[in-house]
């Protein structure tokens, strides 16, 4: 099948290892099963659907894979209501009525000689075309990313919150990368984008969508991920308090609250921490930062009384690993 | 072969219910063709990455690959490899030399190639697992050892006995072997075959005949069950209907455009949110239907959010907070022994629900009722039922027992069933799905 013909356009990357590295270069860490699913989508040519919680990434590794890539980045975000009208091309109504105002001088000269009705319907019929020409087709997002001649990214975010109906719009656009404009005819992508869609599970997706895509499921990262993650976007927090808030947030994240918090809410704690002067974390410190880590008022008043032996357990991890390295205990 | 490999655990993978295409299973074969079976992490990866999509799927991906490529990994290390196990067949066939050799790998790979001889792949029941080892046996050429041994018992000699009975060793072994090879087929291509018979038969059994042991395999139907409802219903609650142009819409639409009508505007019919009143008898032989049925709602929670549960037996309580709060289970032994202990009067718990919740009955809701209505004789109170009627969308009645009991001895189910919108027999758990499903329908 299309598989096997290698006009992708781009060229094919070698191994699951250069993409690790490739996505690191531009600032995202990835794991083994995030680069070999990016690594089949390259080669396949094949749109990923990626799901997992709020804040884990999802939207960021189709950014990331764009920068790395060096193409751009085409995104639809998706809502309740979105057609194809908004998603995939509009006639510029405004253009078109303003051309036909400044052409209604001109019409007079049009149709001069033109004595019978039939006639000038002729001649006006061979204009009608210029109206739905590409000149006057609004490019939305889909479009925009099959017309990327060096290729594209290109990432409907939260598919999930989108209708039934286009959802089924999409299978077009995912199986055979081209799109159909009833005035103009069928548009296909020449170098097919790299597509990356991405949901929360609000909704439950079709099958149909389901079978065209290859399937990626990124959950919380573990300790030793999500502080390479703090450290390449926070890089000037030190070793200890690093080891110190991740354990903290892991901590967290496994007790039963409404909302756990993501990585980007780590990051931002480490920021604030950072901007507090922090070295090590403290029972204080904690809890006049925990909103932002848990922004819901019912989340903070439960975990309240389990502060304390979360931050001690978080403490206390570093002075293990130091232990460990023979490193000599702050005194 | 790499492609008969495939082809094998993509048969296991959809007996287990994770459901594979024919258009997945190609992709999956180009994907394999690009990364080669030599790394296994790296085919797991792959696999589950191309066949199993949430994650549900990608755990019995992950149980059966290691089940299947466990098995399946002496034979299929890199495609020199397979060459040579062609080549062994000769030999590998034959179990005496295979006794008397020992190897390892050659073992693996008879029994990996009896296993295809005697059709392993089509194992469905825990039963089959001695047919299959016996036939296995046979594949392997158990017949000549046999004869062999026969022989040897023949020779009426100390060396004669003692080869017999090393014979008969390496036989017991070798069954062993084959027997945990197709206990393991079983369970890689059998196992998912078999929780969906027993799913299938549980589903069709009479509610009132369940045992308690079935509770939780029932608890995980009625969840697949609500999950299914939830996916055919939760559309989203504007429905277009083009056609009917909705004119003021238009104009203000489009009163940049000098009143020119470009952008059009279409009426748009609202969908009402399904609300659901149900109302039990918690007494007797009702209860245990009361439960699958109060289950089967409250795992409904996100498609219909607005639920109200009623139950009782003499009076009548509303028992949702208890529901939502305490483990369902829980709630509901406690709701059936605190409140259906009583004796059943509907005049009565009508009448309570009159002065208690009767606002909370409007032209949204659809009212179940799920009672046998047996009253003990008393006032069955079929005025209040009517005023109801009226107020609600649709009033449905479930009845545990068969229509030929309807109006028999105390129950007054003829005279409520004038006043219901429908009246049905539910008998088994599927029942209780199609009548959710209708009410939901009703919604559209």
């Amino acid at each position: 099948m299309s598989a096997s013909d290698n006009t992708t356009g781009y060229e094919p990357i070698t191994s699951i290892d250069a993409i690790t590295d490739g996505l690191g270069s531009v600032g995202y860490i990835s794991t083994r099963e995030i680069s070999t699913a990016v690594f089949l989508a390259h080669n396949l040519r094949k749109p990923i659907l990626i799901e997992g919680p709020a804040g884990v990434g999802k939207t960021d590794l189709a950014a990331s894979m764009a920068r790395w890539l060096d193409a751009p980045l085409t995104r639809l975000q998706c809502y309740e209501g979105l057609d194809e009208g908004k998603a995939l091309y509009e006639w510029k109504y405004g253009k078109q009525l303003l051309y036909t105002q400044l052409l209604k001088e001109k019409l007079g000269e049009v149709m001069d000689g033109a004595s019978t009705l039939e006639t000038s319907f002729d001649k006006l019929t061979s204009f009608e075309d210029l109206f739905f020409s590409e000149s006057f087709l609004e490019p939305r997002p889909l479009l925009t990313a099959m017309k990327q001649s060096t290729g594209s990214v290109l990432l409907i975010d939260e598919i999930d919150k989108s209708d039934e109906e286009f959802e089924a719009f999409l299978l077009e656009v995912l199986s055979d990368y081209q799109v159909t404009v009833p005035e103009i005819g069928t548009i296909r992508a020449d170098v097919p984008p790299l597509v990356v869609l991405t949901s929360n599970n609000i909704r439950e997706l079709g099958d149909a969508l389901k079978r065209r895509c290859l399937h990626l499921h990124i959950d919380f990262p573990d300790a030793a991920r999500e502080r390479e993650i703090v450290r390449a976007r926070v890089p000037n927090v030190t070793d200890d308090l690093l080891k110190q808030l991740v354990a903290f947030v892991q901590g967290l994240r496994e007790m039963d609250i409404r909302k756990r918090p993501s990585i980007s809410e780590t990051v931002d704690w480490a920021r604030t921490l950072i901007l507090m002067h922090a070295n090590q974390l403290d029972e204080a410190m904690v809890r006049s930062t925990l909103n932002v880590l848990l922004k819901h008022e019912s989340d903070i008043a439960s975990v309240d009384r389990e502060i304390l032996p979360l931050a001690r357990k978080a403490v206390a991890e570093t002075d293990k690993s130091r232990l460990a390295t023979g490193y000599p205990a702050a005194e | 072969m790499a492609e008969q490999v495939l082809t094998d655990f993509i048969r296991a993978l959809r007996s287990a219910d994770v459901r594979v295409s024919t258009g997945e299973a190609i992709d999956a074969a180009n994907a394999v063709k690009l990364m080669g079976y030599a790394d296994r992490t790296r085919l797991s990866d792959t696999l589950r990455c191309v066949l199993a999509k949430s994650p549900a799927e990608k755990a019995t991906h992950d149980r059966l690959f290691d089940l299947y490529f466990s098995r399946k990994a002496p034979e299929t290390p890199s495609p020199e490899m397979e060459d040579s196990s062609e080549d062994s067949n000769e030999g590998g066939g034959d179990m005496l030399d295979l006794i008397e050799s020992g190897d390892e790998t050659q073992i693996a790979m008879a029994l990996e190639q009896a296993g295809e001889e005697a059709g392993l792949a089509d194992i469905r029941f825990s039963t089959q697992v001695p047919y299959f080892a016996q036939q296995m046996m046979k594949a392997m050429g158990v017949e000549r050892l046999e004869g062999q041994m026969m022989e040897a018992f023949r020779e009426k000699t100390a060396e004669g006995d003692d080869r017999a009975q090393d014979l008969i060793d390496g036989r017991a072994e070798m069954f062993q072997r084959a027997r945990d090879h197709a206990q393991q087929a079983f369970e890689t291509f059998g196992a998912g075959a078999t929780e969906q018979f027993r799913d299938e038969f549980l589903s069709d059994k009479r509610i009132t005949q369940l045992d308690r042991r079935d509770l939780d395999r029932m608890r995980g139907l009625v969840e697949k069950m609500a999950k299914r409802l939830a996916v055919k219903h939760s559309r989203r609650r504007r429905k277009k209907n083009r056609g009917q142009l909705d004119v003021r819409k238009t104009l203000r639409a489009n009163a940049g455009y000098d009143g020119v009508p470009f952008d059009l505007a279409w009426k748009q019919k609202k969908r009402d949110r399904p609300k659901i009143i149900a109302i039990c008898d918690v007494s007797g032989s009702v209860a245990q239907v009361v439960r699958f049925f109060l289950m089967l709602l409250y795992s409904l929670h996100d498609t219909v959010p607005d639920l109200k549960a009623f139950a009782f037996s003499g009076r009548l309580e509303e028992v949702g907070d208890i529901l939502e709060a305490e483990d369902f289970t829980a709630a509901m032994d406690r709701i059936i022994n605190q409140i259906g202990m009583r004796s059943t009067d509907y005049g009565q718990s009508l009448s309570d629900l009159k002065v208690d919740h009767w606002q909370a009955i409007d032209r949204r809701a659809t009212v179940i009722i799920l009672g046998d209505g047996r009253s003990n004789y008393g006032d069955p109170r079929v005025d209040l039922l009517s005023e109801m009627t009226a107020r609600a969308k649709r009033t449905l009645w479930l009845s545990p027992e068969p229509e030929s009991l309807w109006g028999s001895g105390d129950s007054e189910l003829l005279r409520y069933q004038a006043y219901c919108d429908k009246m049905v027999h539910v008998m088994t758990i599927k029942d209780l799905e199609r009548v959710v499903d209708e009410v939901l329908a009703s919604y559209n």
